[in-house]
C-alpha cells in the first residue's frame, strides 16, 4: 500500500546539507501496525511527514496505493491527505476556539460535507471513544488524554487508510498514554494501517513491525510473528 | 468547503480577537462614514443652492442692458458700456410673445426712507405688479403694487419687514405716508420676512411703481428686465424673442445680455458637484489607510496562527482554500465595517440635518455604493499578500511553530 523507493530528503541548513533521509526503501502493507524508533535527528519524523504528504522527497519515488504521489499537484495532494491519511500529533493540534465536536468535524468541513451528516458522524465517533459527555467542551476544558482522543477522533472521521502518529504519548502521563495507544491499536484492528513514531521502547515494541532508524537510514526492520 | 462553513470559520477566527476586530471595523467604518458625511454635505450644499434658485423663480430669463463680451485686448473702459438704455417701453414690447408669461422691469437705486423723524437708507426697487409673482415673494400684510398703466407714477410703496419694524415698530404701517428721497409714498403692503433670495435681502427693501422710480432717480435706464417663460421648454423661444425685439427697437443692435436661471444654476451645480467629488475622494484615502491596517492585522494573524494553518494543511486544505479563508476574513472585516460606516454616516448627517434644517442633506447613492465597493476592494487587495503568505507556508514548519 505504501511503497518508498530510494527516498532522499536533503535539508539545507545555512551552507550545510543535512541528509535527513538517505536512500530509504520501505514497503508497508495495508493494515500493518508499524513503529518507527530511533534517536532524535535520525529522520523518523521526516519519514512520517513524507509518508503523510506534508513534505516532498528531494528524490526517489513514493507510491501510495499504486499512485505516484511525488508528481501530484497541491490540490490532489491535499485531497489525498484529506481522504487517505489521518494525523495524530504530540501536541494534539486542536483549535482552542472550537469545541471537541467542531474539532472532530473539521476534516469533514474542509471536504464540504453537509452539517447534519458530519455532526452525526463526529458525535458517533466521539461516543465510541468515550467522550460522549464532552462533545461541547473546548480543548482547555479537557484533560490531556481526552484531548488526544479528540485528536484521534478527528484523524479517523474521514475513515483514512493510514493513521500517522508522531509521538502520540509524548505529552501524556503513563496512564493516559496507555489508553491512547490501546485506542489506536483498536483502530488498527479495523484494518487501518497504523504508523507510530516514538522514542519510547515500551510503546514501540508493542507494534507488530518495528523499524529502527539511524542517520536517515533504516537500520533494523523486525517483524513479530 | 461550503460557503456557510467558510464564513463561519472566518467569523470564529475573528471573534477570537475581539478588540482587534472591533478596532479594524472602527477604522473601516470611519473611512466609509466620512465619505458618506462629506458627500452628503456637498450634496446638501448643491440642493440648497438649487432651492435658492428655484425660489428666485423658475423659467426665469434675465435681460441686462449692454452686451458683455470678452474682447481680446480692448481697453477695459469700454467693456460693459451701455450704448443704449433699456427702457420701460422695451420691457412693454417684450410682453407680446406666446411664450412669455410675465415681464417685470426693474429700476434700482438707493434712497432714504423716512417716517416720523426716523430714516433708513435702503435699496429701492422700481417695478410693476408682476414682480411679486416673478420672484415668488409673499406679502405679510396689505397688497402689492397695483395693476394699471406702467407709465403712471402712483405714489404707493411696499416695504420689507425690517424696514417696517425699524420705522414703525409694532405700530400699524399700512396707509401711512413715508418719504422716499424727495417724494411721498403711501405704504400699501409689507413683504413677508422669510422671502430671502440671492443678492438681495427682501427684509430691507422698498418697492415703488416703475414710473415713480424713473422720476425719483431721474433716469430712463432699467437695471434689468425679468421675464418668466411659460415653461422650461419655452425658455429658448423667449431668448430669441428678446434678442429679436431688442434688435428691432435698437436699430439692429442686440445690445442686451440675456442669461437664464438654468445657465447660472448649471454653473453652481458644476462647481458644487466637483467639490463633492473632491471631498469624497479625499475621504476615500482614509479607506486606503484602513486597507493597510487590514493588511497589517492579517500579517500578524498569519504569524500567530501558523500552527493552525499547518493543521489545516495536514487535514487536507489545499492552498486556494487557505487563501480563501483569509480573504473571507478580510472581506467580512471590510464589508461589516462598510455597513456600519454607511449607517453611522447617515446617522451623523441626519444629526447635522437636524441642527441645520436649511441644508437638505443626503448622501448621493453613487457615493454610498462606491464607498462600500472601495472599502471591500481595498480590504481584499491588501489581504491578498497575507493570504498568499499563509497559503504558501510549509506545513511541517508551520506545525512545529508554537
Amino acid at each position: 500500500m505504501i511503497e518508498l523507493q530510494q527516498i532522499n530528503r536533503i535539508f539545507t541548513v545555512g551552507d550545510q546539507q543535512v541528509h535527513a533521509l538517505d536512500h530509504v526503501d520501505l514497503s508497508i502493507q495495508s493494515g500493518e501496525y508499524l513503529s518507527i524508533m530511533g534517536p532524535s535527528g535520525s529522520g523518523k519524523s521526516t519519514l512520517l511527514n513524507i509518508i503523510g504528504l506534508l513534505d516532498r522527497p528531494t528524490s526517489g519515488t513514493y507510491l501510495l496505493e499504486q499512485h505516484n504521489v511525488t508528481s501530484m499537484n497541491d490540490d490532489t495532494l491535499a485531497h489525498t491527505r484529506r481522504n487517505k491519511i489521518g494525523f495524530v500529533f504530540q501536541f494534539f493540534q486542536l483549535l482552542p476556539r472550537l469545541t471537541a465536536l467542531e474539532n472532530v468535524e473539521l476534516p469533514m468541513v474542509l471536504e464540504g460535507i453537509p452539517p447534519a451528516e458530519r455532526r452525526q458522524a463526529a458525535t458517533e465517533t466521539l461516543n465510541t471513544m468515550g467522550l460522549g459527555e464532552r462533545l461541547h467542551h473546548r480543548p482547555d476544558q479537557l484533560s490531556g488524554g481526552q484531548r488526544q482522543r479528540v485528536a484521534i477522533a478527528r484523524a479517523t472521521i474521514m475513515k483514512p487508510a493510514v493513521i500517522l502518529a508522531d509521538e502520540p504519548t509524548g505529552n501524556l502521563d503513563r496512564h493516559s498514554g496507555k489508553d491512547v495507544i490501546e485506542l489506536l491499536e483498536q483502530l488498527n484492528k479495523t484494518n487501518m494501517t497504523l504508523i507510530i513514531v516514538t522514542h519510547d521502547p515500551e510503546i514501540g515494541l508493542r507494534a507488530t513491525r518495528q523499524i529502527r532508524m539511524v542517520d536517515g537510514r533504516v537500520m533494523e526492520d523486525n517483524h513479530k510473528r | 468547503m461550503r460557503l456557510p462553513d467558510t464564513l463561519q470559520y472566518a467569523v470564529s477566527a475573528l471573534s477570537r480577537h475581539r478588540i482587534r476586530t472591533v478596532l479594524i471595523l472602527a477604522a473601516m467604518s470611519i473611512g466609509v462614514a466620512s465619505i458618506v458625511i462629506l458627500t452628503s454635505l456637498g450634496q446638501g450644499a448643491q440642493r440648497y443652492v438649487r432651492g435658492e434658485f428655484a425660489s428666485l423663480g423658475t423659467n426665469l430669463v434675465i435681460v441686462f442692458p449692454g452686451r458683455k463680451e470678452t474682447t481680446g485686448g480692448a481697453p477695459t473702459m469700454f467693456i460693459g458700456e451701455t450704448p443704449r438704455d433699456l427702457t420701460l417701453n422695451d420691457a412693454q414690447a417684450l410682453k407680446y410673445h406666446y411664450a412669455v408669461r410675465r415681464v417685470a422691469p426693474i429700476f434700482i437705486g438707493q434712497a432714504g426712507v423716512s417716517y416720523g423723524g426716523k430714516e433708513r437708507e435702503v435699496p429701492i426697487l422700481g417695478s410693476t405688479t408682476e414682480l411679486l409673482r416673478v420672484r415668488h415673494w409673499r406679502l405679510s400684510q396689505g397688497r402689492f403694487l397695483p395693476k394699471g398703466d406702467i407709465n403712471r407714477a402712483t405714489p404707493v410703496c411696499v416695504i420689507g419687514a425690517k424696514v417696517k419694524r425699524e420705522l414703525f415698530g409694532p405700530e400699524n404701517a399700512l396707509g401711512e405716508w413715508v418719504r422716499i428721497g424727495d417724494r411721498r409714498f403711501r405704504v400699501i403692503g409689507i413683504l413677508a420676512s422669510e422671502g430671502r433670495s440671492i443678492g438681495l435681502d427682501v427684509q430691507e427693501l422698498a418697492i415703488i411703481p416703475a414710473a415713480s422710480a424713473q422720476m425719483l432717480f431721474n433716469t430712463p435706464s432699467l437695471f434689468r428686465i425679468l421675464i418668466e417663460a411659460k415653461s422650461r421648454e419655452s425658455v429658448p423661444a423667449v431668448i430669441s424673442h428678446v434678442e429679436q425685439t431688442i434688435a428691432e427697437r435698437h436699430q439692429g443692435e442686440k445690445d442686451v445680455t440675456v442669461i437664464t436661471q438654468d445657465a447660472v444654476l448649471a454653473t453652481f451645480d458644476r462647481i458644487l458637484g466637483a467639490l463633492t467629488m473632491t471631498v469624497g475622494g479625499i475621504a476615500a484615502i482614509s479607506l486606503v489607510v484602513a486597507g493597510i491596517l487590514i493588511m497589517n492585522i492579517m500579517l500578524v494573524s498569519v504569524s500567530q496562527r501558523t500552527a493552525e494553518i499547518g493543521l489545516l494543511k495536514a487535514l487536507g486544505s489545499p492552498r486556494k482554500q487557505i487563501t480563501l479563508l483569509f480573504l473571507t476574513e478580510a472581506f467580512l472585516l471590510s464589508a461589516i465595517g462598510a455597513v456600519i460606516g454607511v449607517a453611522f454616516g447617515h446617522a451623523v448627517s441626519w444629526l447635522i440635518g437636524r441642527a441645520y434644517p436649511d441644508l437638505p442633506l443626503g448622501a448621493p447613492l453613487w457615493a454610498v455604493v462606491s464607498s462600500v465597493v472601495v472599502a471591500i476592494g481595498t480590504g481584499l487587495l491588501f489581504a491578498a499578500l497575507p493570504a498568499r503568505r499563509a497559503a504558501r507556508l510549509d506545513p511541517v514548519e508551520a506545525l512545529a511553530h508554537r
